[in-house]
């Protein structure tokens, strides 16, 4: 059941490089990361490709095939048409280092930002007790392989180098709600420094991280989401508002985390000029192209999100309580206008209906 | 030419050799003694093949049972290593593991929780009680995470306080070392290169802990990951440390055969934990069939006994499937060869029929999705086909079972997890391996710093040597006459995996040893195309001798051990022999070739031996033994029921 398959594979390092063709034995039942390998073993040696387990445990294998970030390990062959040309590409957020391998050092020296688990200090080992049900939440975090495809289809680094500095990136914003959500750590900033030093401000929930997660975490729904919520909450509270004018002591987000970084603490409302917003944008590569040249309306777009509304069914924020003259656009705050052309997006009501 | 390899140096006060459970629990234990830490990973930060363990770690806390306690685990771990291992690594990790464990909680881990909110523990395949601390079915990647995170977490309080996050404890991702160095019989260093770059690097250090893990990489049918190609053991031998029990290689009794692409994945022992059994292609769930008069008396003899297990564990016996893992793989192997196999040349694991699929992919969730996205395959819709894998090497460095350092003629050289051998004698029970991790790597990581501080002076690395190690890593780049690094593995793979494999013969090991010895003429002249930078081809040329140096002594012990036991299985002598018992089977290096020594076991204490029945002993002990046990222990009759 083999067959020989036309691959390109970009080769070169930092200097340049370019794709390559090859034409590979394929067998029933392999997964690209088989097919590299065979190629390292024929035709291209020295070919470089990290991986470690080759069973979706480890994170090492990750690639964009086709343009899509994804696992070579679970990327099944027999999801390829029979004439396809399967085409692997490093993952384009990180300098390439060789062939597949790119230096994901961003991601350690953002895991290295993130402030660690404050353990109790009145609790001795042994006597931690918490309920299934509380842990649950932080598990589905602590699931990530640390493969970093959703750091790399991010937009706001993707193709944005500038806002690396100020933006961790999906997976240390799910980090920062794991222990946000753990039910002993000590800590009680996990939202608010997310916030103002990892640059959650910058995220406009287009879920392309959670789509490419090969752990399934809902990053999205069940990290950012609650965590923006979160400081929506305390920023916008009435009450909290309120206390804050009158009592004045309020632990206003703004001045609740201390830091030794200086400027990089910066709500996307004041640093909209880099930012590439793409609000609902596709990644998918043949409807960015099309995007170049023209606007294609009947390219598939997430469906918009509803805000989150009070009982009355009104936004839970009102001009009183709002803290900047006049109301907040409807379109979001980090979107200016004229819109380009290619990010206007459409979802037409019945997309999902063929 | 020497003269102009720019080699990049550092100093240290204790250099941890692989970034797994082991490696990152001794460097923690290294940094907290106040040392400067070097950790050496051979991948990316947190990608150690410690993540693959998905059962759970084994700990003794008595939260689901309270029966139990360290006397039983040690029991069983015992049991389990059939008699051979070193007792009192046994023993230490016995008792030491549920610290470890709660450890863990503190820097940030979340294990499953019992209705009181303690940690979970499930039941396994060779623990008498439900032991093992787990997280799902992804307990590795937990506990791998938690350390990588604990290492951060220090990091961070370094950048505090010494204004640099690699002050005191530093991580060389992607980093391989190639030699130990040596001043006289005292570690001085270790030389090694950067992946990315093909750089040479130089660690000054009077301390060196290997936790390189295992040797999997020589066979063909593995779980292991292309890291294990059994560093720690060469860079051990090497430098003048010698290696025990190199014949006992754990088969797991379940891997993925089907599809080919995935061959040698594991299907976690929880599948069987949780209800799954093994049927051969004419539906017979063979298992009740092999089970051995040692383990008769723990065993269901019918299928309904074994199904009652699941639910009433106090009142039934457990079902044969939860045999130790080399019964299994042996059972499997017999069928297969029987022409009772799957028609992948396996057997069938069946948990669809057994459980719903809500429970299915509730309790198994990782499991239920790796085999829906690599095979296509739903758990809980039809039998999954499985069959023998090489998962891991009981053998390993010999070394002090309390500090974890080596044996033979070296000083300040630590080993710690699978790389060390001793502590799971002839067959490691599931689980232990987490644990083993985390109760060695913090006793090798401790000894290992205090080992520095009591030096009177630094050892000294010599030119000359360094000189050596980078001729010896670069001489495959240079030639272009020899073979293809990869050719020469799939050779070693396919005499290992066909020769040394699950089942062995005399005649089989005696050919093995003669091409092993082909082989080495071969690899010496290996060549690698390219250049330094990021070449996987001249990472796998380096890495070859290691394999042939360690598969030589597996081939060689594996020739010598006359008997069958735990991990070690002889066509021609099938029987378990209480002679051999008393034997470690050592090796050393002698120049380049591999010399085996005979090497008594140490007599267990007292007490430790009194916790055994004696009718259980009687299927280990010499004789002799036994009548020493009978002078020592008069009531042993009664220690059964502790």
């Amino acid at each position: 059941m083999s067959a020989k398959r036309q691959f390109r594979i970009w080769r070169g390092d930092e200097t340049g490089g370019d794709l390559q063709d090859y034409m590979v034995e394929v067998n029933e039942g392999e997964v690209v990361l088989d097919i590299i390998h065979r190629l390292q073993a024929t035709d291209a040696p020295d070919l470089a490709c990290r991986w470690n387990c080759k069973a979706g445990k480890c994170g090492s294998c990750s690639m964009e095939i086709n343009g899509k970030p994804r696992l070579g390990c679970m990327t099944r062959m027999s999801t390829f048409g029979d004439e396809e040309t399967v085409t692997v590409t490093p993952l384009r957020t990180f300098p390439v280092i060789r062939d597949l391998v790119t230096d994901v050092s961003f991601n350690y020296e953002k895991a290295r930002e993130t402030p660690a688990f404050a353990p109790p200090e009145d609790v001795a080992p042994g006597d931690y007790r918490m309920q299934q049900v509380d842990v649950e939440r932080s598990q589905e975090f602590r699931k990530c392989i640390e493969c970093f495809l959703c750091q790399t289809v991010c937009h706001v680094i993707r193709d944005h180098d500038e806002n690396k500095q100020a933006f961790s990136g999906p997976r240390y914003f799910i980090r920062a709600a794991e222990l946000d959500m753990h039910p002993l750590d000590t800590r009680t900033d996990r939202k608010e420094y997310a916030q103002a030093e990892q640059g959650l401000g910058f995220c406009n929930i287009t879920k392309c991280c959670t789509e490419v997660c090969p752990e399934h975490i809902k990053i999205t729904d069940n990290g950012i989401i609650p965590m923006k919520e979160r400081v929506v909450d305390r920023r916008y509270d009435p009450l909290v508002w309120l206390g804050s004018k009158i009592f004045r002591r309020g632990e206003t987000p703004q001045t609740s985390v201390t830091t030794a970084r200086q400027g990089s603490a910066t709500p996307p409302s004041t640093s909209r000029g880099g930012v590439h917003s793409h609000a609902g944008g596709s990644h998918d590569p043949q409807a960015e192209a099309q995007a170049q040249s023209g606007v294609n309306w009947h390219r598939e777009v997430p469906h918009p999100t509803a805000p989150a509304v009070d009982d009355r069914g009104r936004l839970p924020l009102t001009e009183l309580t709002f803290d900047r003259a006049a109301a907040p656009s409807p379109f979001g705050d980090d979107v200016t206008f004229p819109l380009p052309p290619e990010h206007l997006n459409f979802a037409h009501p019945e997309q999902d209906k063929h | 030419m020497t003269t102009t390899t720019r080699i990049e140096r550092h100093h240290y006060d204790v250099v941890v050799i692989g970034a797994g459970g082991a490696g990152l629990r001794a460097a923690i234990e290294a940094r907290l003694a106040g040392k400067k830490t070097a950790i050496i990973s051979k991948s990316l930060f947190g990608k150690a093949h410690t993540v693959m363990a998905e059962g759970g770690a084994a700990a003794a806390m008595g939260n689901v049972n309270s029966r139990d306690n360290w006397q039983v685990h040690f029991r069983d771990t015992m049991r389990g290593g059939k008699f051979l291992n070193n007792f009192r690594m046994a023993e230490l990790h016995a008792k030491e593991s549920p610290q470890r464990i709660w450890e863990l909680e503190t820097y940030g881990a979340l294990f499953d929780r019992t209705k009181d909110g303690k940690i979970s523990q499930r039941n396994f395949g060779g623990h008498e009680y439900p032991r093992l601390a787990h997280v799902g079915d992804r307990t590795g990647l937990e506990l791998i995470r938690t350390l990588q995170q604990k290492i951060v977490s220090l990091q961070q309080e370094d950048q505090r306080e010494h204004g640099s996050y690699d002050a005191r404890i530093r991580v060389f991702s992607e980093t391989t070392i190639t030699e130990l160095l040596l001043d006289g019989d005292r570690i001085a260093g270790a030389f090694g290169y950067y992946r990315e770059s093909g750089e040479f690097v130089l660690f000054e250090a009077p301390a060196v802990v290997l936790a390189t893990g295992g040797v999997g990489r020589s066979y063909k049918v593995t779980s292991n990951s292309w890291e294990y190609t059994g560093d720690g053991h060469a860079l051990a031998l090497r430098a003048g440390a010698t290696l025990i029990n190199m014949e006992f290689l754990q088969f797991h009794p379940t891997g993925m055969v089907w599809p080919p692409s995935v061959k040698g994945i594991l299907v976690t022992e929880s599948v069987r934990g949780d209800g799954g059994v093994l049927r051969n292609s004419e539906g017979k769930r063979f298992m009740f069939d092999y089970v051995p008069d040692v383990f008769r008396k723990q065993y269901a003899e019918t299928e309904e006994e074994a199904d009652r297990w699941y639910t009433d564990p106090d009142n039934n016996r457990r079902p044969p499937e939860l045999l130790p893992r080399d019964e299994v793989a042996r059972a499997i192997n017999s069928e297969v060869k029987a022409g009772r196999g799957s028609p992948a040349g396996g057997v069938f694991l069946d948990i669809a029929s057994r459980r719903s699929g809500d429970e299915i992919r509730r309790r198994l969730p990782s499991m239920y999705h790796q085999f829906k996205e690599l095979a296509d395959v739903d758990i809980t819709a039809e039998p999954m086909e499985v069959g023998p894998t090489c998962h891991y090497v009981m053998g390993g460095v010999e070394v002090d079972p309390d500090s974890g350092a080596a044996f033979g003629h070296v000083r300040g050289l630590f080993a710690a997890g699978e790389v060390s051998g001793g502590m799971h004698g002839s067959n490691r029970l599931g689980g232990n391996s987490l644990s083993d991790l985390l109760v060695f790597g913090k006793r090798a990581g401790g000894h290992a710093a205090s080992y520095a501080d009591g030096l009177p002076a630094r050892p000294k690395v010599a030119v000359a040597a360094v000189e050596a190690a980078v001729e010896t890593a670069l001489a495959p780049l240079q030639r272009d006459t020899g073979e293809s690094p990869y050719t020469l593995q799939q050779d070693l793979q396919a005499v290992m995996g066909d020769l040394v494999g699950i089942i062995r013969r005399e005649g089989e090991l005696e050919d093995a040893l003669s091409r092993l010895a082909e082989l080495r003429e071969r690899v010496a002249k290996v060549s690698a195309a390219g250049g330094r930078r990021y070449n996987p081809g001249w990472h796998l040329a380096l890495d070859l001798r290691n394999m042939l140096v360690v598969s030589e002594c597996t081939a060689k012990a594996a020739l010598e051990r006359q008997e069958s036991r735990g991990g070690h299985t002889r066509e021609d002598y099938p029987a378990m022999e209480p002679k051999w018992r008393q034997v470690n089977l050592v090796c050393a290096l002698d120049g380049d070739t591999v010399r085996l020594i005979r090497k008594p076991l140490p007599k267990m204490r007292p007490e430790l031996i009194g916790l055994f029945d004696r009718a259980e002993l009687a299927k280990y002990l010499t004789d002799e033994e036994l009548a020493d046990f009978d002078a020592l222990v008069p009531d042993a009759g009664e220690a059964d029921n502790r």
